[in-house]
């Protein structure tokens, strides 16, 4: 083995996740590279955020083992979470506290060294300085994701994890969040790892698609091999075949 | 970029944790006034019960005498597992647990922190208390003196242990167990002889109730109370047993973790 070259930033390895009898996830194997932005894509049910879930370490694979820059996640946890994050609607901060607070309990978290500082540059670049100080319960969707992004950066990550980072928002405060991801990744050469239904965003944000199916990964390539490829238009148009089982995804699955 | 190493415990995380409830405490006078309102009335009522048997002769009268160190001892140790396990609940109440879950905060780190709010939580309520009682009843709790040290630590340890394993079990079963929290301590009031003597129970009920470490800190306080005697030994035992329960709480919180992670109801909680 070269020593010289870097681990895959996320590997997972026959990962699988069974809840009695029914396959979660289904021995799925991928790498991602450091670096790059990957979609994960699928239905409801495809498996998507069980995948995150042993991704974070919030979840017990049943079998398999995945990495995140090469640290077992099941045996090392511990020795990388610091260097991770993720962000979800599903998953709210503190309603009391306010914004700062809340920042500076998660900075402190994550061996932040100057809290303080942290906060007033993501305030600066997230737009959170109008209501830094307002209780977060209080806040419209639009600013709750914008803090909870701020959450999320809080330490810098090199590896981010966003489940629908902009589910729920308006067209503009959706683009501007994409373009803020967009900056990050290019300036910090983070990873990204992103499941998300809006093939728009996908399409604009990630260098890579895994397709996922009840629990299996059904198509892996680049948004637009994949849109060339299914002979489609673009990536809804793709998502929806594969969903359905219908044209090229049919034409494949037969041969 | 993020910082190369994390430390394997850090007061840092602690203290941002005990931060996250002051900021909370501070922010909700409910959640203040709900922390001394309990014990107020407690004390109230069994301070007029005392000050009643007070003035009947025999036996009963000296009982009596008891009764509001009883309630103000069983309120550290049901307070304490409240205010350990309200801190657990917040997170729960909040969706905030995943966050929690996936940082570098450490399951000690998270359990001394649950620890520290149950001290805070306990002193801003139980506290001023004792100087009510003094004033309206003329009990004086701290003049149990040192003795209290021994009663208060010992309690303490049962309350934690008992808070730990609410924790894991609302994290392994989610809000549904929530209610086990509020009322498992009243499975204690009985069992451990708060107002009365262990004698009191029948033959085979009373090794039971020795297992349970209060029931050594209220039979010591009854002796300090009635026969101004110390009983070390009593609070030794007490502490032995804590010992073994903190440990099993610990063991059983961990499971239950791992138990949750298998079935993946992190992903879901609050729900």
């Amino acid at each position: 083995m070269n020593v010289n070259v870097p681990p895959p930033a996320i590997e997972a390895d026959r990962l699988t996740k069974r809840y009695g009898e029914a396959n979660a996830v289904d021995s799925i194997s991928f790498q991602i590279a450091a670096g790059s932005v990957t979609g994960l894509l699928g239905g409801n049910g495809a498996g998507k955020t069980t995948t995150i879930g042993m991704i974070m370490s919030l979840v017990a694979p049943t079998s398999g083992r995945v990495s995140v820059l090469g640290f077992d996640m099941a045996r090392d946890a511990y020795r990388v979470l610091h260097r991770m994050n993720f962000e979800s609607p599903y998953i709210d901060l503190p309603h009391r506290l306010t914004v700062r607070q809340n920042l500076t309990v998660f900075g402190r978290l994550y061996g932040v060294k100057s809290v303080s500082e942290r906060i007033a540059r993501l305030a600066a670049d997230l737009d959170l300085k109008d209501f830094v100080d307002r209780q977060s319960g209080k806040l419209s969707a639009g600013q709750k994701t914008r803090v909870a992004l701020a959450k999320a950066l809080i330490n810098e990550p090199d590896i981010l994890i966003l489940d629908e980072p902009t589910a729920s928002l308006d067209p503009d405060t959706a683009d501007w969040i994409r373009g803020h991801l967009e900056r990050y990744r290019a300036n910090n050469n983070a990873t990204l790892l992103l499941a998300s239904h809006n093939m728009g965003e996908v399409e604009r944000l990630c260098d890579r698609v895994l397709m996922m199916k009840r629990g299996s990964i059904v198509d892996d390539d680049a948004p637009a091999k994949l849109i060339a490829r299914y002979g489609r238009q673009n990536l809804e148009e793709v998502f929806l075949d594969i969903a359905r089982g219908t044209g090229a995804a049919k034409k494949e699955a037969a041969e | 970029m993020s910082a190369a190493t994390s430390p394997s415990f850090s007061f840092s995380r602690i203290f941002a944790m005990v931060m996250r409830h002051w900021y909370l405490l501070r922010s909700s006078w409910p959640r203040l006034l709900e922390l001394i309102y309990w014990p107020l009335v407690q004390m109230v009522m069994w301070g007029f019960l005392q000050s009643f048997m007070a003035q009947q002769t025999g036996a009963l009268a000296m009982a009596a005498g008891t009764f509001l160190a009883a309630v103000l001892l069983w309120d550290i140790l049901f307070r304490g597992q409240l205010g350990f396990s309200f801190s657990f609940l917040e997170e729960m109440w909040s969706r905030n647990l995943a966050n929690l879950m996936i940082s570098p905060l450490r399951p000690i780190e998270f359990v001394l922190s649950m620890i520290t709010m149950s001290v805070i939580r306990l002193f801003i309520g139980v506290v001023p208390v004792t100087f009510l009682a003094m004033f309206f009843f003329g009990f004086n709790f701290w003049g149990l003196g040192i003795a209290l040290g021994a009663f208060f630590a010992n309690l303490l340890l049962t309350s934690w242990a008992i808070g730990l394993l609410c924790a894991g079990l609302v994290l392994r079963n989610g809000l549904g167990a929530e209610g086990l929290t509020w009322s498992i301590m009243f499975l204690f009031l009985p069992l451990t002889c708060v107002y009365y003597p262990v004698a009191t129970l029948p033959v085979w009920l009373q090794p039971i109730s020795w297992t349970l470490p209060p029931t050594a800190v209220f039979e010591g306080m009854r002796a300090l109370v009635l026969e101004n005697v110390f009983r070390a030994d009593l609070m030794l035992w007490a502490l032995g047993l804590n010992i073994v329960w903190i440990a099993l709480a610990g063991w059983g919180f961990m499971k239950l973790m791992h138990s949750s992670k298998r079935m993946g109801s992190l992903l879901s909680v609050g729900e």
